[in-house]
């Protein structure tokens, strides 16, 4: 029973990453038709909980789910088996492609395709910050972040990981402050 | 530090500040580039490297972690940038897994995540913006050298995104597809 609930894990997640494109949003999708329908592993208000779970907190959502919900079910085999699946399809087909992609990419109708390509991926970029913007709380907080951290990186003023950090370093002290001041009402 | 290492430690960093889907990650692996000199011996740009991650299967950070690491050092240095991208996920979900029973819903964690996505979509958007000058004008956005204006980017720029927010359901794939199709029309037969 044991057994064939991890090669199940990592047989379904195997699937997700198969299956589902980018990744991220399209993948939840995916895992809630898995995991919520047809396995009955986890209840709905668990997936969402899950998908909260994986947005707070760093690293790619599809393995956060992956290791998540594996871990929930089997301890850290489950976690292993689930992470495992979802990597291979990534991994076996990148590794196929890179054999060839150099070539490919450099016929002249390729270079054309890429061309073009490299005009979408802008706006892939933006459709992406447009999403996440959707789901921010709308407050002067928040537009003042943006333009903040928008104006340093496109001025190249401090390297990306630290302003990244330092939203989040804004985003305790702000919890501090709250605290403070719940403190000092009682 | 050997080349496998240095992939190693440079997709932990990036792992580890993740948030908010995969394209976050692209002013991230640009700085690392540039330290550790990826892409230099490759035709392929970064722009092509996420075209290829975003039209293959899998989450987008591993295929463009194993793409980047195999293109450096082949299947090890492909395995060393997968682990390095992965292993802070794994580790830590493990331990909210085991640790937080309420981890989303408690206020210090939504409090630093409220500084956090904010920041993110201001990276987003610069680097959507990097990219489109980059696309449309051929040059560095520091450079202010517009002579390679490139009316078909902006116009295959212009059409795409108007067909993203028309027709929400066409997936990035199918929006990759229209685009290297618009590309192969527009500089292939004009």
């Amino acid at each position: 029973m044991k057994k064939n609930m991890l090669l199940e894990l990592f047989l379904t997640f195997l699937k997700i990453g198969a299956f589902t494109f980018g990744g991220g949003y399209a993948m939840i999708a995916l895992i809630a038709k898995e995991a919520v329908e047809k396995r009955k592993w986890i209840t709905e208000p668990e997936f969402i909980d899950l998908i909260a779970i994986a947005e707070s907190t760093p690293g790619p959502i599809a393995v956060n789910s992956a290791t998540y919900l594996g871990y929930k079910l089997k301890g850290f085999f489950g976690a292993f088996f689930a992470t495992l699946g979802v990597v291979l399809p990534s991994f076996v087909v990148i590794v196929i492609i890179s054999f060839f992609i150099e070539e490919f990419r450099s016929l002249e109708y390729v270079n054309y395709a890429f061309t073009g390509i490299s005009a979408a991926v802008a706006v892939l970029i933006i459709n992406a910050a447009l999403k996440l913007y959707k789901s921010l709380e709308k407050s002067w907080f928040s537009i003042i972040l943006i333009i903040i951290a928008f104006l340093l990186l496109i001025f190249n003023v401090i390297p990306t990981p630290y302003i990244i950090l330092s939203g989040g370093l804004i985003g305790f002290i702000s919890y501090m402050i709250a605290k403070k001041k719940t403190v000092d009402h009682i | 530090m050997s080349v496998l290492l240095r992939l190693f430690w440079a997709f932990l960093k990036i792992g580890i500040l993740t948030f908010g889907g995969g394209y976050a990650m692209i002013p991230l692996i640009q700085e690392e580039a540039i330290a550790n000199g990826w892409m230099t011996s490759s035709s392929l740009s970064l722009v092509d490297y996420i075209a290829i991650s975003e039209s293959t299967p899998g989450p987008f950070a591993i295929n463009i972690a194993t793409f980047i690491g195999m293109n450096e050092a082949g299947i090890l240095g492909a395995i060393m940038a997968t682990l390095g991208v992965v292993l802070p996920s794994f580790i830590i979900l493990m331990f909210v897994a085991r640790f937080f029973a309420r981890f989303s819903s408690n206020l210090m964690v939504k409090s630093v995540m409220k500084g956090i996505r904010p920041v993110v979509v201001g990276i987003l958007l610069a680097v959507m913006v990097t990219f489109a000058i980059k696309a449309i004008f051929n040059v560095n956005v520091l450079d202010f050298t517009f002579a390679l204006f490139d009316y078909k980017a902006l116009i295959i720029f212009t059409i795409i995104f108007v067909l993203s927010r028309l027709v929400k359901k066409l997936s990035p794939v199918l929006l990759i597809i229209i685009a290297a199709g618009l590309g192969i029309i527009l500089y292939g037969l004009f």
